[in-house]
């Protein structure tokens, strides 16, 4: 109902490739956790997953079309920051999407429409948690709450794909935990598709049912996925794995805290996830 | 401790403050004492005194040829001349500003031109004025517009071009229209930093004003001033210059407090 199919897609600035050879086939419903070292082009691909860059080659298409060539209401996004309005209070922000659609010439609802409006945001309020912050403005509310409340306007939207831009990178672990068991509930509940871009590993094994990995393997060329794991499977049989799917599952743990602490993203390929292009890596990163 | 790090006490705040101010004060009433001792007919430098019978003549006594209060009609015929100026200004900039700062197309189109425009100099197109729309109302007026709006414009279009990409993404995403983003969310954010260009262009307002009273006109505070200037009247003109100071100073005060008082979210976002 609404799959995400990348063909072949290649990014270039300038002469200067970022992304190449990117293809991908997101099942309707899944949670794709990319993942990557900063820098290797991975908002890019997210930020052509929202029509806010079109890919230099290639094509991307939602549900069998090509994605439109502006943001749509089918794909909602959550940033890092500045993804509410900061002159609406938390009531306000949450109504957004729903005078949008009910208004078309002033985009503000009056009388029984904006009550009724008004009700469902707070149902939706009261289910991320923030009931009782209705009136506060954003710059009033943590970073973790900011973050629910991004959440929630977006949902309001309905959309069909979620798009979340490291949405949880600026939050402190404590905060981060329980958003996450806010995302994956919402996620469950609604049945959207869900692309988020994240550089912490440990955040894509929590939430993704497949991690995709973006890495540039050498300077001149453009960044590629180098590593596609489904983690649905996790349960099945461990004798239907293939090697590599096992040795980045038996490594989960130990990379995942490195990265938390504040390790190199850089380090990555060589010591965590070894890609099988580079056998001579693979080895040397084995402890 | 280091001297950037030392603040002063409450008290200290308030004599701080109120020092320069004195310190202006008694200086003007030293030197004046110190001429008039010399020549008690010297008019560069009238008394406290001397201003004030100046001030009870203009403010509080019917003038002999037209019986109006002189400061009182002065001040009226001034601020309605600068207070049409600004709201059409205002205006203008504010549907200008918005509009160019949001549409590419027209970004493409107007902001080389207004860039160039704004460095015209209005005194320059005064002389323009004059001989186009006569030397009524409308040639102070279209001046002070003329003076303050491209400037106003300009920082809009830059502050519509600040908010954040992430935001005006976001908000596509929920469906909305260039023309509702347009009423909810950029014209919204740019009420407040419209008051702000407002301020910045007071200064600029009354320069005009006062230039287009003192070339052409029959009443006002700037024409007053260069009438008497050739009586040697200081002890009208320090008394008129000191009351179009305060009252330039009350509208940027009032403009302050009414920023903070309409918009609480944006001294929250921004003036931590």
């Amino acid at each position: 109902m609404s799959a995400i199919s990348v063909r072949d897609v290649w990014q270039v600035y300038d002469g200067r490739v970022v992304l190449e050879r990117i293809s991908l086939e997101i099942k309707s419903g899944s949670f794709v956790a990319i993942v990557g070292p900063s820098g290797c082009g991975k908002t890019t691909f997210l930020r052509m997953l929202m029509s806010e860059e079109r890919p230099s080659r290639g094509t991307i298409l939602l549900d069998g079309r090509p994605l439109p060539d502006e943001p749509t209401a089918d794909r909602g996004v959550v940033f890092q920051r500045y993804s509410v309005l900061p002159h609406l209070t938390v009531l306000g922000n949450v109504m957004l999407p729903l005078e949008f659609l009910g208004s078309r010439l002033l985009g503000r609802l009056f009388g029984a429409a904006r009550r009724d409006a008004e009700a469902e945001a707070r149902a939706m309020l009261a289910h991320v948690g923030l009931d009782g912050a209705e009136h506060l403005y954003p710059a009033q509310l943590s970073g973790g709450m900011q973050q629910r409340l991004a959440l929630a306007q977006a949902l309001m939207g309905k959309p069909r794909v979620l798009l979340l831009d490291e949405p949880f990178s600026a939050l402190d672990p404590g905060t981060r935990a329980e958003i996450h068991g806010l995302t994956k509930r919402l996620w469950e509940e609604t049945g959207m598709t869900v692309v988020m871009v994240t550089h912490d590993l440990s955040e894509a094994f929590r939430l993704g049912t497949r991690i995709v990995v973006f890495e540039r393997l050498e300077p001149e060329r453009g960044t590629r996925i180098t590593f596609d794991i489904p983690l649905e499977g996790r349960k099945k049989p461990q004798e239907h794995r293939t090697p590599r799917e096992m040795h980045i599952l038996t490594q989960e743990k130990s990379p995942c805290d490195r990265i938390a602490v504040g390790g190199r993203p850089s380090a990555w390929s060589a010591a965590t996830i070894i890609p099988i292009s580079t056998p001579a890596k693979a080895a040397a990163g084995r402890p | 401790m280091r001297v950037i790090n030392r603040h002063p006490g409450r008290q200290a705040r308030q004599i701080l403050t109120a020092l320069p101010f004195l310190a202006a004060v008694i200086a003007y009433c030293t030197a004046s004492a110190i001429r008039l001792a010399a020549n008690s007919e010297d008019r560069l430098l009238p008394s406290l005194g001397q201003m004030t019978a100046a001030v009870r003549r203009m403010a509080f006594s019917q003038d002999i040829a037209s019986g109006q209060y002189l400061l009182l009609s002065d001040t009226a015929m001034s601020l309605q001349r600068l207070l049409l100026g600004l709201a059409i200004a205002v205006g203008i900039s504010f549907a200008v500003g918005i509009a160019v700062g949001m549409v590419p197309y027209l970004r493409r189109t107007f902001v080389a031109f207004i860039a160039a425009f704004s460095m015209v100099p209005p005194l320059a197109v005064l002389p323009i004025l004059f001989i186009a729309v006569g030397i009524g109302e409308t040639a102070k007026v279209t001046l002070i517009v003329i003076g303050t709006a491209p400037f106003m414009i300009r920082d809009l279009i830059m502050r519509v071009e600040e908010l954040p990409r992430p935001q005006l993404i976001k908000v596509q995403t929920l469906g909305a229209t260039s023309w509702q983003i347009a009423l909810r969310v950029v014209v919204p954010q740019m009420l407040p930093r419209l008051i702000d260009a407002l301020r910045l262009s007071l200064g600029p307002a009354w320069l005009y004003l006062i230039s287009a009273e003192a070339i052409a006109a029959e009443s006002g505070l700037g024409y007053r001033i260069f009438l008497v200037r050739r009586y040697f009247a200081m002890d009208v003109i320090l008394p008129y210059v000191a009351w179009i100071t305060l009252l330039a100073f009350l509208f940027d005060a009032l403009l302050r407090v009414f920023q903070r008082r309409a918009f609480p979210w944006f001294a929250l976002e921004y003036m931590r």
